[in-house]
């Protein structure tokens, strides 16, 4: 596993748990759990556990595991290279340079922040803006609060819950400015992170200006139309101290191309069969590394998939699928995980996950083969910010003969 | 007759509940997802809850901070007060996930715990 985040963490127990002996996971970080350790917010686990955990105690469930089941793993271990036939190179301060052969690998790396150069705000160049998951970091494990008066860019779920949390923490929380006209974090965020302390968000808006030159000293916000082009006459300055950024995150591939793994330009991650092997035979995909979840309970049962996956090739080696089916995103989707399927090896059913392109109130999630309309479902609501799955079943999959071919759409009204 | 939406946030569905109210009562609860929005929808109008999570300081530990939550959703209206008391208090390492490490805060009879393990 190249992670001890909750994918490789995941992964690793349900390889061990699968009769594999020689399971390894490598983390660059001093302690395993990943980002989960940053996370001191409830709402994981009601999938898997039932219950509602923060972010270090599903961390803890999955770690125990681990070391109850005497999973090797190396910490502060930086993985500097994977070749297309599984040779990995790494490194860290007690063995030095270490090359391991691995019989499969999982890609389990996660994902990084859009950071502010990707979005092109003009401005100068002071002190104080930050990533949110760079702040979070800051106020919840090393015990620095980055400042007191905050505008928030982007409304994903880390920038919502950094709200909450410097307000916790005394700090005044002036805006959440959203360039789209609705928020891509989960309601339930809005709601307990922003509406319970007054904290507007402001749809349609962005930040066209910072000003500031040694510490940001405030920023402009202006409404944008459809274009996402700033309106002119509707800016308006809002003193404050930090800027955070939530716009996005971003998969962490570079690992994966070093292996040859060919990527799905609509999620940065890797394109993968569904048992979540990618195009380089025997290295699988996991987590965040593969598309930004929105729930660490999925992230979880990603990475089983993609355990079982590599188990299996442990056992049985490299073999050509004789029936893939392809998986496309069509009118309204985003992007669909997985890209394709291995018709024959499935097993009762395997599930997608996909994302919309728009809000869309009341429509239709209609899955369409080469051969024929499977079915459709009927959505009160779809929206980007909240991940789509469809479970597939075999049975469905055998409706019509010889299927190459399988796409997704939404269907208005 | 009163109406009002409330978005429950008892799980990522994030349902958006119709909720009626009459002469002090709930009189009905429309577009739950599940069983419990009824229950949530009911807290929220008459006495609003939400599990506060914070850290309180550490030390002897390799970090200044640890993790901490109320075992149980408190009333919302006692949320700040709260973080002015965790705000003063200072725990040592090593602590255990799931520790006590204030208990009966403000006398709501919730105790606030541990979240991760620290050495």
């Amino acid at each position: 596993m190249i992670g001890g985040g909750p994918a490789g963490l995941g992964a690793a127990v349900e390889a061990k748990k699968l009769g594999i002996d020689d399971v390894l996971i490598l983390e660059r970080d001093r302690e395993l759990g990943g980002i989960l350790n940053q996370c001191i917010h409830n709402g994981f686990g009601l999938q898997e556990f039932n219950e509602e955990l923060t972010g270090p105690e599903y961390a803890d469930r999955f770690i125990k595991q681990v070391k109850e089941l005497g999973i090797e793993y190396k910490l502060d271990t930086m993985v500097l290279d994977i070749t297309p036939d599984r040779k990995i190179t790494a490194v860290n301060s007690h063995d030095g340079l270490i090359e391991i052969e691995a019989g499969a690998v999982i890609l389990a790396m996660g994902c990084r922040e859009r950071p502010r150069g990707a979005i092109n705000i003009p401005g100068s160049r002071p002190a104080g803006i930050f990533t949110a998951g760079t702040a979070q970091r800051f106020a919840n494990m090393e015990g620095y609060l980055p400042g007191k008066e905050v505008v928030i860019l982007g409304s994903g779920d880390i920038g919502l819950i950094m709200a909450r949390r410097f307000t916790l923490e005394g700090a005044k929380v002036k805006a959440v400015c959203e360039i789209m006209p609705y928020s891509s974090g989960l309601k339930r965020n809005i709601v307990q992170c922003l509406d319970d302390f007054g904290i507007p968000l402001l749809l349609r808006h962005t930040v066209v200006r910072i000003h500031g030159k040694d510490r940001v000293e405030g920023v402009t916000i202006a409404e944008v139309d459809d274009k996402k082009e700033p309106i002119p006459g509707t800016e308006k300055y809002i003193p404050c101290d930090t800027l955070l950024l939530s716009v996005g995150l971003i998969p962490e591939n570079e690992l994966s191309k070093k292996a040859g793994v060919i990527l799905d330009k609509n999620t940065g991650g890797a394109y993968v069969w569904d048992d979540r092997e990618t195009t380089t035979p025997g290295i699988f995909a996991c987590g965040n590394v593969l598309q930004v979840h929105d729930l660490v309970d999925n992230v979880t049962d990603e990475s089983r998939i993609a355990a079982q996956g590599a188990v299996r090739f442990l056992k049985e080696g490299e073999k050509t699928e004789p029936q893939p089916i392809n998986i496309n995103p069509g009118d309204g989707v985003r992007y669909v995980v997985p890209q394709r399927v291995k018709k024959s090896r499935v097993e009762g059913a395997f599930k997608m996950f996909l994302r919309v392109t728009d809000v869309y109130e009341n429509a239709k999630l209609v899955v369409d083969s080469d051969k024929g309309r499977l079915f459709a479902i009927n959505k009160r609501r779809l929206s980007p910010g909240e991940m789509e799955y469809i479970n597939v079943t075999q049975r469905l999959l055998n409706r019509f003969p010889d299927i190459r071919e399988i796409t997704i759409k939404v269907e208005r009204g | 007759m009163q109406e009002r939406y409330i978005t429950c946030i008892l799980c990522p569905q994030g349902c958006n509940l119709k909720v009626q109210i009459d002469d002090g009562k709930i009189v009905s609860v429309k577009n739950n997802g599940c069983e419990k929005g009824p229950g949530y929808a009911n807290d929220e109008v008459f006495h609003p809850t939400r599990v506060l999570t914070t850290t309180v300081r550490i030390r002897k530990a390799k970090l200044p901070l640890l993790p901490v939550r109320t075992q149980k959703p408190i009333p919302k209206g006692k949320i700040f007060e709260a973080m002015k008391v965790l705000a003063g208090i200072e725990v040592e390492a090593p602590v255990t996930v799931g520790q006590v490490i204030y208990s009966n805060i403000l006398n709501t009879g919730v105790d606030v715990i541990a979240t991760r393990n620290m050495n």
